[in-house]
């Protein structure tokens, strides 16, 4: 590599790119560069412009006006195959691989021109070992974590010797000690020279990890800092552009929980109906009126078997689940709203909402038992407005009608949506699966506080997260769930993340471990 | 050269109740210029076709007849097709319901009872649920293909029916040719148009329209349909059954079909013959897709499938075109349909001369 002349010229400069659609101005003249080596952030709410950007980069998307750079000559980059070869290789948020298909072949999809998937499985051992990113070429993709997938997703980066890296949320799926290791493949990549475009809500990464960052709000660039420089809180505020509210609590004193049982989960033990999934063992937890419980847990670790029993898509046998002291493990999703439980699941688009169906059919979806939706079997469609427009204006949702499509919401704002839909039907119990994936920080402290104050409203709160930061920030208590077990559940002020780390990373979990877990501890400090 | 299809960005809702005009328009330039290829005056023919089937009370009237199978097969057909449930065997259905509600009225042949007609009715529609009920049941408990089972099961269906007016059910009195005896007065629907052959069933299959139109914008019933068809995940976050998903839209479409078989028989057909049906049932698939799955789109494409009906037969009575015109005529309307959907989708674009295939994304 030439230093000289990289150390001067950027290996990407964007300037004065403008896409507009129909509607919305989603980037508005905008200017940044990443040299060589460096990693850069791009920061912003959901809805502040990045995707659109980062798909100009990739070449999914043309802008209006404005010219890309590379290596100080203007190019144009028409369509993915176009950014890789010039050195660009992506990380979706959301993977792109086929799950009936192995890892190596996934990776062959990917490769433009011929392949031999013999030598390519080698490739990717050697790459895979180089980098300690551990994945098996010869695995389906469809028995792989999903850290492990994003894995995946980064060794077919790799393959294609990048020079500029764009990772979309990264560690959202990560646990602690991954993202730890994450880090360090990306220090090393960024030594070697390799630029990356880092896109991230999880400011304390950026400070760590990021030379410069760069600042998006409402489609508008609003700054370009060096986090090592600036707090958490003031690259938050230059993001949404106020004073961020702390979460609060109107009860602050938490361990002051009445001890009044709600819901009860008894010896669930539940094979997975999925070929591959997870198998659930003796799955025990209580809890209590006003209490936020979190659930910690890669991904994979029957976190969606968990789910599925409790939302009641798939039945148990009745005592397994109990609800006021009433057997409720038969009961489907119907009986079960009826009965007092919400639930938010994991995927907003396609399950927890219906893309191509307004807004207001999506309210009728999972309301219209305990809010009255129907008269007579009929569909009361002033009431199902009034509803979604109830949800729109407590949530602020930003939309354009309740009319609109769900898949027309950015992923904030339908996710804001979707909990104050849960929310606003008064449960006794409320469940949700990544509350926050994927969503900005202003969406974020929307959606935790409308979670802490409905807990002081006398309901349980049960929350399935990979975010520990989330966890640790809102729950009361925290139990750990890998390989289908459930550890003990722990008060969060006593929780560290180290131990809860392990956990999460398979240690076994209960009193005559704990300690085993201990002298873990020791070692990984 | 490559050709590549782009996803264009919004749909707009104009489009998607355009483009059945729009593939009506360019079947009509198409079938011109055949006709033109052929040696006949277009204009003159397509007026044959389209024109002169219905220039007269008589004619309007026919149209209604023939349309009346096709709406009642294509209403339930559309809730099926929402609801990701592909039965293409309403033909058996329909054979089914004209034999079980024909056999209603060869049992009571010399029944007067004003009851005969809807007992007939009744049986029509459960030979029709209970033929696509297996499909159903070998879907939800096998897991099997509908499309196969219910497309297999109408073979089975017209032998079934062969079999009968061969066999038990030939009229005594009929010189041996495999029919059945002509159904009585009281066990054939009632004309709504003197003079014509404008039976009570289209009086029934527009009613259906009115109902379903109901379910499907008002009801439960019809936000689950959409629901299960859109995103079945969400259904079942919602609590929607998708096997009683399954068994509710075939038993529909398959009542619906029966019913149209026994308004066939029980009309301007008269008796139980091998034959009872030129594909209505599968002709209702397109009028299903032409109407966009909506009962007042069901409604209009019913008449204009009739309408391609009568211009056959008139093509070929005044002109002495084949028979096939028909056919081809459906087929190009449904080919520049579902053409006309893909471009309102997709913009195709030209890749002059590639050196490379571009990689997948």
């Amino acid at each position: 590599m030439n230093l000289s002349q990289s150390n001067t010229t950027p290996r990407l400069r964007l300037s004065g790119i403008t896409k507009a659609f129909p509607g919305c101005l989603a980037n508005d003249n905008i200017d940044f560069a990443v040299m060589p080596g460096e990693i850069h952030a791009l920061l912003g709410e959901n809805g502040a412009g990045k995707s659109t950007l980062v798909k100009i980069i990739y070449g999914l998307l043309k802008a209006d006006r404005g010219v890309i750079e590379w290596e100080g000559k203007h190019v144009s980059i028409d369509n993915p195959a176009a950014a890789r070869a010039l050195g660009i290789g992506m990380v979706f948020q959301h993977f792109s691989l086929f799950e009936a298909l192995t890892v190596a072949e996934n990776i062959a999809l990917s490769l433009d021109g011929a392949y031999n998937l013999a030598a390519l499985s080698e490739k990717i051992a050697a790459v895979s070992a180089s980098y300690g990113l551990k994945v098996d070429p010869k695995r389906w993709v469809h028995e792989l974590s999903v850290g492990e997938r994003q894995r995946v997703e980064i060794v077919r980066c790799l393959l294609q010797t990048p020079q500029l890296l764009v990772m979309d949320e990264p560690t959202s799926v990560l646990t602690p000690q991954e993202v730890d290791k994450l880090f360090e493949v990306l220090r090393r990549l960024s030594s070697e020279g390799v630029s990356i475009l880092y896109i991230s809500h999880k400011l304390d990464e950026i400070k760590a990890l990021c030379h410069h960052a760069t600042i998006l709000r409402q489609g508008r660039l609003v700054g370009e800092v060096v986090p090592a420089e600036e707090t958490a809180l003031s690259m938050a505020q230059l993001m949404v552009g106020e004073q961020l509210a702390e979460p609060l609590r109107a009860d602050a004193d938490r361990d002051r929980l009445d001890q009044e049982v709600l819901f009860q989960v008894n010896e669930l033990t539940l094979p997975s109906e999925q070929p591959f999934g997870v198998d659930l063992h003796a799955i025990n937890f209580e809890l209590n009126r006003g209490e936020i419980f979190g659930i910690a847990g890669v991904a994979g670790n029957g976190q969606n078997e968990l789910l599925a029993a409790l939302s009641g898509e798939v039945s148990t046998p009745p005592e397994t689940i109990l609800l006021n002291r009433q057997p409720i493990g038969r009961y489907s999703p119907t009986q079960r709203r009826s009965a007092g439980i919400t639930y938010v699941p994991e995927e907003r688009l396609g399950h927890g909402a219906v893309p191509d169906m307004a807004l207001h059919e999506n309210a009728f979806l999972s309301g219209f038992i305990r809010r009255r939706l129907l008269r007579h079997g009929m569909i009361d469609i002033l009431a199902r407005n009034r509803f979604a427009r109830e949800v729109c204006d407590a949530f602020n949702v930003k939309h354009s009608g309740i009319e609109s499509a769900a898949g027309s919401l950015s992923g904030g704002n339908l996710q804001k949506y979707i909990v104050g839909r849960e929310v606003l039907q008064k449960p006794t119990v409320f469940i949700a699966a990544q509350p926050t994936w994927g969503v900005d920080a202003g969406a974020a402290a929307v959606i935790h506080q409308a979670l802490l104050d409905l807990a002081d409203s006398g309901s349980v709160v049960l929350i399935v997260s990979q975010d520990l930061d989330e966890l640790l920030l809102i729950s009361d208590r925290i139990a750990v769930i890998s390989g289908g077990r459930l550890s003990q559940a722990m008060p969060t002020r006593t929780a560290d993340r180290n131990r809860l780390g392990m956990l999460m990373g398979g240690m076994k979990a209960g009193t005559l471990q704990e300690e085993v877990e201990a002298q873990g501890v020791q070692h990984a400090v | 050269m490559l050709f590549k299809l782009e996803p264009r960005g919004g749909i707009s809702a104009r489009m998607v109740y355009l483009t059945p005009l729009l593939a009506v328009g360019f079947t009509l330039v198409v079938g011109a210029a055949l006709f033109a290829a052929l040696g006949y005056d277009p204009i003159h023919t397509l007026k044959v076709f389209f024109i002169h089937p219905v220039n007269s009370v008589q004619g309007l009237a026919e149209l209604g007849v023939k349309a009346t199978p096709l709406i009642l097969i294509g209403l339930g057909l559309a809730v099926g097709f929402r609801a990701n449930v592909w039965n293409i065997g309403a033909e058996g259905q329909l054979t089914l319901g004209a034999i079980a509600g024909g056999g209603v009225a060869l049992y009571f042949y010399d029944s007067n009872s004003p009851l005969l007609l809807p007992a007939m009715m009744v049986a029509g529609v459960l030979g029709g649920m209970a033929w696509a009920a297996i499909p159903a049941f070998l879907k939800t408990r096998f897991n099997t293909n509908e499309i196969l089972t219910s497309l297999m099961l109408t073979y089975v269906a017209l032998l079934l029916l062969a079999m009968l007016v061969n066999g038990p059910w030939r009229d005594p009195d009929g010189y041996n040719f495999p029919e059945s005896r002509i159904f009585s007065e009281a066990a054939t629907l009632p004309i709504i148009l003197e003079g014509t052959r404008l039976h009570l069933g289209a009086a029934i299959a527009l009613l259906v329209a009115v109902i379903l139109w109901f379910l499907f914008s008002r009801t439960l019933f019809g936000f689950q349909v959409r629901v299960i068809g859109q995103a079945p995940a969400a259904a079942g976050y919602a609590g929607f059954s998708q096997k009683k998903m399954v068994w509710i839209s075939l038993l529909l479409a398959g009542g619906l079909a029966g019913l149209a078989g026994l308004v066939e028989v029980a009309g301007p057909i008269g008796q139980l013959l091998p034959r009872i049906s030129p594909g209505y049932g599968f002709t209702a698939i397109i009028v299903a897709f032409l109407g966009r799955l909506h009962p007042v789109g069901v409604v209009l494409a019913g008449l204009l499938m009739a309408l391609s009906y009568l211009g056959g037969e008139s093509a070929q009575i005044e002109l002495g075109l084949p028979v096939a015109m028909t056919g081809v005529f459906q087929g190009m309307l449904l080919f520049f349909l579902l053409a006309s959907d893909v471009l309102v989708t997709y913009r195709l674009r030209l890749l002059p001369g590639l050196k490379r295939r571009a990689g997948g994304v």
